[in-house]
């Protein structure tokens, strides 16, 4: 008896922890196999084989990759800010894997009895969502929880007591804030559109919208998106931070062994979240087109190839990235900032009227 | 029981955080301690569930603000022990506004104690986004437009601060401008 109620006070604990085991273990294994698929599709694209000597086509080198991070010597900078300079990698990662949280990872499934479990503690459970958080405001979250992350970055180029650490925070959260701006005001559009701040609500109205997806009525919206999340994440052709040829590595230049690898899933699990938000904003997230014709909706095998489908999506994006930086050069930071500002957020903020006036003469 | 146990955890982390903000020396650290401040505000709104005022909370104080303040200890150079005597009768002032902030502190607790007890209901409480939204374009429109006229002039004058220039600098500028417009074209 006594066993019982501790049992059914604590479930909904357990099965939270289980679903964010679950959701973490999803996201940095995709991302450990992002950065192999990186190396290799742009050795393929550099007429290079890549790295292919631990394992069959070398698939077990992310795990040689973390064991080389874990064994290496940590090196502290002398005259670094020590507290600082050990919290900067600490703020990087957990910023970029809170959003997890939200992700909408399928539909929720509602068609099974959850009555066989013991003690009863399958009473009144009607759906099992597959996202772990029911946030409804959830695009909110993500993008506030992002731009905590810039603090990894600053504070790591100012603790590590070197210049290009320095400079490269700087230009870092320069960045990160002039994008951010562009980034928020092309978003408004599809929320407009949606009526909602949740992510599967977004996900539903754009089911029920005429066009199913809606980067054909955003598309202007769509490519401001994607332009800013490359900036965000640092990447090629924005990846100025770290830019090798006048700041050395930029603001992890200091940083060394699992400091450095912490910043390095940092920044490809930020890749990850901002491909999440373009597919479930702008590419009806984890909806395929004619699916429930051939599936019962809520069933297990609809949320199966609908995780599938959003997984998908989300690594065409990630293709896109790796695509982008084994084709364009880097931009100087004055176009950067030129472009940001003085393009983008234009852009952003004329969508974003444009929407709010179709939107009112279609609602009349 | 979660509820109070989740508010006295924020509650005292916003507090020690608060004062570390105050007794550091370093204002880099007092900044990070503000950002700590913030982030366990939000997670108290999120307990009352004000789920849209707690990620505004977040990506604006913390997300915006604050970086853009540690951004400028960064950029400048901060001597440690620089003698603050020159400030000396800011103290009174200090002192007389903490009274207030006192005072004010216990009319909340008296006015909390006074008010009826009531169970926050997460469906129509005032921090749902749609309830937010519509409070804002209807019944507080005019306060909205003022911070918002208010907020302009804000970034107009600090334009103006940072660019103050006499008028021939103004002249070469202008010139300048318009030499490179000429490029682009």
């Amino acid at each position: 008896m006594e066993f019982e109620s501790i049992l059914k006070t604590a479930f909904p604990f357990i099965v939270i922890s289980i679903g964010v085991l679950m959701g973490f273990q999803i996201v940095l294994m995709i991302v450990a196999y992002t950065v192999l698929g990186e190396r290799k599709l742009l050795g393929w694209m550099q007429g290079r084989i890549g790295p292919n000597r631990v394992g069959p086509w070398g698939v077990l080198q992310p795990f040689a990759d973390l064991l080389k991070f874990i064994l290496k010597e940590d090196i502290v900078p002398d005259k670094s800010t020590k507290f600082v300079y050990f919290l900067a990698p600490l703020v990087a990662l957990t910023c970029a894997l809170m959003p997890i949280v939200v992700y909408p990872f399928g539909p929720a499934i509602t068609t099974v009895d959850w009555s066989f479990l013991p003690y009863g503690l399958g009473e009144g459970v009607r759906a099992l969502p597959l996202t772990i958080a029911k946030i409804d405001v959830g695009v909110l979250f993500v993008f506030g929880i992002t731009s905590v992350g810039v603090y990894g970055i600053a504070l790591a180029g100012w603790s590590s007591n070197s210049k290009y650490s320095l400079m490269g925070g700087l230009r870092s959260s320069a960045q990160m804030i002039s994008y951010e701006l562009a980034m928020g005001a092309s978003v408004i559009g599809v929320v407009m559109l949606a009526g909602t701040l949740d992510l599967n609500g977004i996900i539903y109205a754009q089911q029920q919208s005429t066009f199913r997806w809606f980067i054909i009525p955003q598309f202007i919206g769509f490519f401001v998106f994607l332009i800013s999340a490359f900036a965000e994440t640092n990447r090629t052709p924005f990846d100025l931070p770290e830019a090798e040829t006048e700041l050395v590595a930029g603001f992890h230049t200091e940083y060394s062994a699992l400091k450095f690898a912490l910043f390095f899933m940092a920044e490809y699990v930020n890749m990850f979240t901002v491909s999440m938000m373009c597919t479930v904003l702008f590419l009806g997230g984890w909806y395929v087109p004619g699916l429930s014709h051939i599936f019962e909706v809520g069933s297990i095998p609809y949320a199966v190839v609908s995780h599938v489908a959003f997984i998908g999506k989300i690594c065409a994006f990630l293709v896109l990235y790796i695509w982008v930086r084994g084709t364009l050069p880097r931009f100087r930071f004055d176009q950067l900032m030129n472009f940001g500002w003085k393009f983008l957020l234009p852009v952003a903020l004329a969508n974003v009227i444009f929407t709010i006036i179709v939107v009112f003469f279609v609602n009349r | 029981m979660v509820g109070t146990a989740l508010f006295f955890l924020f509650a005292g982390f916003a507090i020690m955080c608060a004062i570390s903000m105050v007794y550091h020396k370093n204002p880099l650290y007092s900044a990070i301690s503000l950002v700590g401040v913030f982030i366990s505000l939000s997670c108290i709104y999120v307990t009352l569930a004000a789920p849209f005022i707690a990620a505004v909370q977040i990506l604006i104080y913390a997300g915006a603000i604050m970086v853009l303040v540690v951004f400028v200890i960064m950029l400048l150079n901060l001597d440690d022990d620089r003698p603050l005597n020159r400030l000396r009768y800011l103290y009174a002032i200090g002192g007389g506004l903490g009274v207030v902030l006192l005072a004010q502190t216990l009319f909340v607790f008296y006015a909390v104690l006074r008010a009826p007890n009531q169970p926050v209901d997460p469906n129509t409480s005032a921090g749902k986004t749609l309830t937010i939204g519509q409070a804002m374009y209807t019944e507080y429109l005019l306060p909205v437009e003022i911070v918002g006229v208010l907020l302009m002039m804000a970034i107009i004058g600090s334009v103006m601060l940072a660019r103050r220039l006499s008028q021939p600098q103004l002249e070469l500028v202008v010139e300048r401008e318009e030499e490179l417009r000429g490029e682009d074209d």
